[in-house]
């Protein structure tokens, strides 16, 4: 029986249609000791290019699959465990998983559950991970999708209950957007949490997204327990307007590919695929007319129309802001706009921080946990009578 | 089915609107000419096909439609298009290739349209428009608008397989659409009793399912009362009718055309049979309108707003062969033959004996009343 | 057809069962294909009698009277018996009409070979309808593409022949609920690679991606591009493909003289002449008509190794 300290480093599921990864380079080399969360390997799938990181403490003992390899979603391709775990056992384990990946059968993991809701009589879409007492739910940006959270919602998920949704006019929900305001966003974020029974929830949003939890938060202070905004919109504003009017108006790759490298510090990170799939997305029936609209509620002429500030003011709960350094369509806010918000700024990271250096969100969430919990046990202790306790 | 309807009825249009019936055949017949005139000068580009002495054809169904019925033409289109509507000196550019034609020049006298007027076009496919007819009907009785499509071909047309497959579909379909089949006794330089196996054209019209009428085509208001019940009953969800129009063209297929295959019928036609003349001869016996009314509708029509715009270019003074030319150039052979047709064009060397023959009998079969089919 | 009600559908048995004893929209199409919209839209999809010219042609017509109707021609080998109102008529009234009529015509016709069903069904006759300026040509290769272009093709202005390929109609891929449109005249990558451009048509760009996977074993990475509508033609990105890779295979399964295949060499040859390594190879059917026998048909169609062998010769050249 294999000792149970011994941990498969599997190859993740990153979104809803990867089915297997590449491995471009093993950062780690055998050997060498690792804590949780290290970055071990970086792999490439067709949309995107990810960092891998070690799902427990110990030594990387061995790599099964290696550079360039591919491997399926669930398989494993490396070994993680305490030194003194007997050479004998590793090998075991990585005979199974070498007789799995040649055979092809590799146990799939469970990856985003998909399913629709109505709020406010729109379809809006979402995809849910995990089953724990805490709800996390994360909002994507303008012209996104809640694909973009693959990196941030399978490491959160291992304890929460992790909903990532996609906003009116994005990814598979309605595409009407009403009149695309803030407050009509905020309130589809909040009915959807009434919707699916959420009683209260950690926001995260990034972009538009942000400035939409923010709103949301300040509506409904006691259904929301804490914030966590990547790059949001409506605090400063400074705002590459030719960035948001391209994206909306480009008809075609080469028209669209340029704008988009503005949202990477690597602009290698633009792949075809993820052209392809913005087209795709931009094509359907109802997209322009929404984009349209939104542009509306983001701009007012050259410079930001949001202004998320004094909705934030009013906000209690912890609140964490992740900022890449590197954003050219939001450049990095001053703190000073974000009141008692805790405001990181990641380097290597441009605008879309949750997607190129998604530990730091993860964190971030998890981070605003621990105080949550703190807060919550002061409350208990003080015998708080203003409202229930909160149920995660 | 096949009835010959005599004409007797010139009592059911007022005289506004016989003055405008006459005004349109009157149109076709002036700007038929002046084409004739004017294209022998060599400046008109590519072909024509003059309707001259088949006016009452068009006038006589044209004045039945409005602006939600459609009519599909053939290459001798000018008539169909001024009775329908389109502006003659949007035609007249056209035909010279000019952008302030109805086209922009792109079309030409064989694919003159207009439709903003319903008119689809004249069309160089012999048959190629009883099938487009056909869909217009399909959406008029789609869209519930109460229009009809009007399909013109002629007797060649009569023989190709779209205007059969037209015919039977329509019925099928049981579609508001009339054909009218153009029978001038020729296709081209093919004589329509020879090469139409049926004694008449109206005699197919049992075998596709509706109605088949044959009318005297230089009678206007024998053609006026076969389409007002074929359009009738269109209008009315009964269905599509075939109306045979038997006339004959006073002009060649194509303008250049010597006509060696024709006799004399063009003169006697002109003399005695010659609609204008005879619905002249109606309305004034009738006493509805005075010749002096329709005289002065001739002058209205030679007006601004209905004659073909003035002559582009002067007309450059041409040397007529004396004799035959020699030359073997294309271009010269057309131009002498267009210099001899315009000087000489009722002047032809009388028809042979055979030619008379198969006249007479081709005008009997014309004026026939109806025979059992 | 939901949305906009003008749009109709015409065709031989697009229900099947007009006035025969048995059930109403017996067939829905001879494979199925427009199943069910008899019933789920009275009096807009009607069945014709066999007579091409006729009811192509009332399409066309009514196409010029504010309908949009979508005509079955139900195989492309039946073009023949109703290509002057696609040619003649449809594709030239714009012009003709010194540009103001609009013919927002559709005809939906199957294409080629693979069925068995011999010389006279199983062509692959988008050339020639290519050949005609006026009418836009599409071939979908894919589930995603053929329903955003068909519904691209519906709302387009212009006469549209839209070439389905029979053996593609089990293909199965992922599509989106929602419509959505494709525009003309943008291809589509469907690999990229640095090694050898591979511009495939239709069914064969499933060919080429199978042929591109086996050339990728022996490290050659070729770059697959599906023009998906032959006109209008994406030009710039198979010439900015064939800038990078310096070597063009185009795979056409219709017939060699006069194909794409030709059509798409000789622009190459003449807008990126400098940028070639190689001659341009064809991988296209042989000249001659459709065969019966399966081996026969099996052996008439281009094929994953003919294409690999084409590009292994473009890679190996030599002067």
């Amino acid at each position: 029986m294999a000792d149970a300290r011994i941990a498969k480093v599997t190859m993740p599921k990153w979104g809803l249609s990867m089915t297997s990864g590449r491995i471009t380079e093993w950062l780690v080399e055998e050997g060498t000791e690792v804590k949780a969360g290290a970055e071990l390997a970086e792999i490439d799938t067709d949309k995107i290019n990810g960092v891998l990181e070690s799902p427990a403490d110990g030594v990387l003992r061995r790599i099964i699959a290696g550079t360039d390899s591919s491997a399926p979603i669930g398989a494993t391709i490396a070994v993680v465990a305490p030194a003194d775990v007997p050479d004998a056992e590793i090998e075991q384990v990585v005979a199974e998983a070498e007789a799995q990946l040649a055979s092809g059968e590799v146990e799939e993991p469970q990856g985003p559950v998909v399913a629709t809701v109505e709020v406010d009589g729109r379809p809006i879409s979402y995809a849910t991970m995990g089953d724990g007492d805490e709800v996390v739910v994360l909002v994507h940006g303008y012209g996104g999708d809640k694909n973009s959270w693959l990196f941030v919602q399978e490491p959160l998920s291992r304890t929460r209950t992790v909903h990532a949704i996609d906003l009116p006019g994005h990814g598979t929900s309605g595409k009407d957007v009403g009149d695309g305001s803030l407050d009509t966003l905020a309130a589809t974020v909040l009915g959807f949490l009434d919707v699916v029974g959420a009683g209260r929830a950690h926001l995260v949003g990034h972009s538009l997204g942000g400035a939409v939890v923010t709103a949301a938060a300040a509506a409904a202070p006691d259904k929301v327990s804490a914030l966590t905004l990547v790059a949001p919109a409506g605090f400063g504003s400074r705002v590459d307007a030719g960035y948001l009017r391209g994206f909306a108006s480009a008809g075609s790759r080469r028209e669209l590919r340029p704008h988009l490298g503005k949202l990477f510090a690597d602009e290698s990170q633009v792949t075809r695929q993820l052209v392809d799939d913005l087209l795709r997305y931009k094509r359907l029936d109802g997209v322009g007319a929404a984009l349209e609209t939104l542009l509306g509620t983001l701009l007012d002429g050259d410079d930001q129309a949001i202004d998320a500030a004094p909705l934030l003011a009013t906000v209690e709960v912890p609140v964490t802001v992740i900022w890449g350094r590197a954003d050219k369509v939001f450049a990095p806010a001053d703190a000073s706009a974000l009141g008692q918000a805790k405001l990181r700024v990641v380097d290597g990271a441009g605008h879309m921080a949750h997607m190129e250096k998604p530990n730091e969100v993860v964190a971030a969430v998890e981070a605003a946990a621990g105080q949550q919990r703190a807060t919550r046990e002061t409350r208990e202790l003080v015998g708080n009578e203003g409202g229930e306790v909160p149920r995660a | 089915m096949t009835d010959t309807l005599p004409s007797n009825t010139a009592y059911e249009l007022n005289p506004d609107a016989l003055l405008a019936a006459y005004r349109t055949m009157r149109t076709i017949r002036e700007f038929e000419e002046r084409v004739h005139e004017e294209f022998a000068t060599g400046e008109i580009p590519g072909f024509v096909h003059l309707y001259a002495g088949e006016e009452a054809s068009a006038a006589g169904v044209c004045v039945h439609l409005d602006d939600r019925d459609v009519l599909a033409s053939t290459h001798r289109g000018h008539g169909h298009c001024i009775a329908k509507g389109v502006d003659p000196k949007e035609m007249m550019a056209e035909i010279y290739g000019r952008v302030t034609g109805s086209c922009h020049g792109k079309g030409g006298s064989m694919h003159i349209a207009d439709l903003s007027k319903g008119m689809l076009g004249a069309n160089g496919i012999v048959g190629g428009g009883p099938p487009l007819i056909c869909g217009a009907a399909l959406a008029a009785k789609l869209q519930g608008t109460g229009g009809v499509g009007v399909a013109f071909f002629g007797d060649g047309a009569s023989n190709q397989g779209t205007t059969l497959e037209a015919l039977n579909l329509a019925s099928v379909w049981n579609l508001p659409a009339i054909f009218v089949a153009e029978n001038n006794g020729y296709a081209e330089a093919t004589s329509s009793t020879w090469s139409v196996a049926a004694d008449n054209i109206a005699d197919r019209a049992a075998g596709f399912g509706m109605p088949g009428v044959i009318v005297d085509g230089f009678d206007f208001f024998a053609v006026y009362e076969a389409a007002a019940e074929a359009i009738d009953r269109a209008r009315n969800g009964g269905g599509p009718t075939l109306i045979e129009v038997k006339f004959t063209r006073y002009f060649g297929h194509f303008e250049g055309d010597q006509q060696a295959y024709r006799a004399d019928e063009v003169a006697r036609a002109r003399e005695t049979l010659d609609c204008l003349k005879r619905f002249r001869g109606r309305v004034t016996e009738t006493g509805q309108l005075a010749d002096h009314q329709l005289n002065e509708s001739t002058t209205r029509s030679t007006g601004s707003s209905t004659t073909p715009s003035p002559r582009p270019r002067p007309r450059p003074s041409r040397p007529r062969p004396t004799s035959p030319p020699t030359s073997t150039s294309r271009t010269d052979q057309r131009r002498a033959v267009r210099s001899r047709t315009s000087e000489e064009a009722h002047s032809w060397p009388g028809p042979s004996a055979t030619a008379r023959r198969s006249t007479r009998r081709w005008r009997r079969r014309w004026s026939a009343t109806s025979r059992s089919s | 057809m939901e949305r906009d009600e003008s749009v109709i559908v015409m065709g031989e048995d697009n229900a099947g069962g007009m006035g025969s004893p048995g059930e109403m929209d017996a067939w829905g199409g001879v494979l199925g294909v427009t199943k069910g919209l008899y019933h789920k839209f009275p009096g807009r999809v009607l069945d014709t009698p066999i007579s091409e010219s006729a009811f192509i042609g009332a399409a066309i017509g009514a196409a010029t009277r504010g309908m949009r109707p979508v005509a079955e021609l139900m195989f492309i080998d039946f073009m023949g018996v109703c290509f002057d109102q696609i040619y003649n008529q449809a594709a030239k009234f714009r012009y003709m009409f010194g540009g103001k009529a609009v013919t927002p015509v559709v005809v939906r016709t199957m294409y080629g070979a693979g069925l068995r069903a011999a010389a006279q069904h199983s062509q692959a006759l988008y050339p020639i309808f290519t050949h005609i300026p006026g009418l836009k040509v599409v071939v979908p290769s894919s589930p995603y593409e053929a329903k955003g272009l068909l519904i691209q093709s519906i709302r387009d202005d212009d006469p549209v022949i839209f070439c389905e390929h029979k053996m593609l109609y089990d293909t199965t891929g992922e599509v989106p609920e929602e419509s959505y449109t494709i525009p003309f005249g943008e291809a589509n990558v469907a690999r990229e690679g640095g090694d050898v451009t591979i511009v495939a048509i239709g069914r064969m760009v499933s060919v080429a991606l199978e042929a591109a996977d086996e050339l990728a074993s022996s490290g050659v990475e070729a770059e697959v591009i599906d023009p998906r509508t032959t006109s209008p033609l994406d030009t710039d990105t198979i010439l900015e493909s064939v800038e990078n890779t310096g070597r063009l295979v185009v795979v056409d399964e219709a017939t060699p003289r006069c194909n794409m295949a030709t059509d798409i060499s000789a622009t190459v040859a003449q807008e990126a002449f400098g940028s070639l390594q190689a001659p341009i190879q064809m991988v296209t059917a042989p000249h001659t008509p459709v065969p019966f026998a399966d081996s026969l048909e099996d052996f008439y169609m281009p094929d994953a190794q003919k294409v690999v062998n084409a590009a292994k010769a473009t890679v190996g050249w030599k002067r």
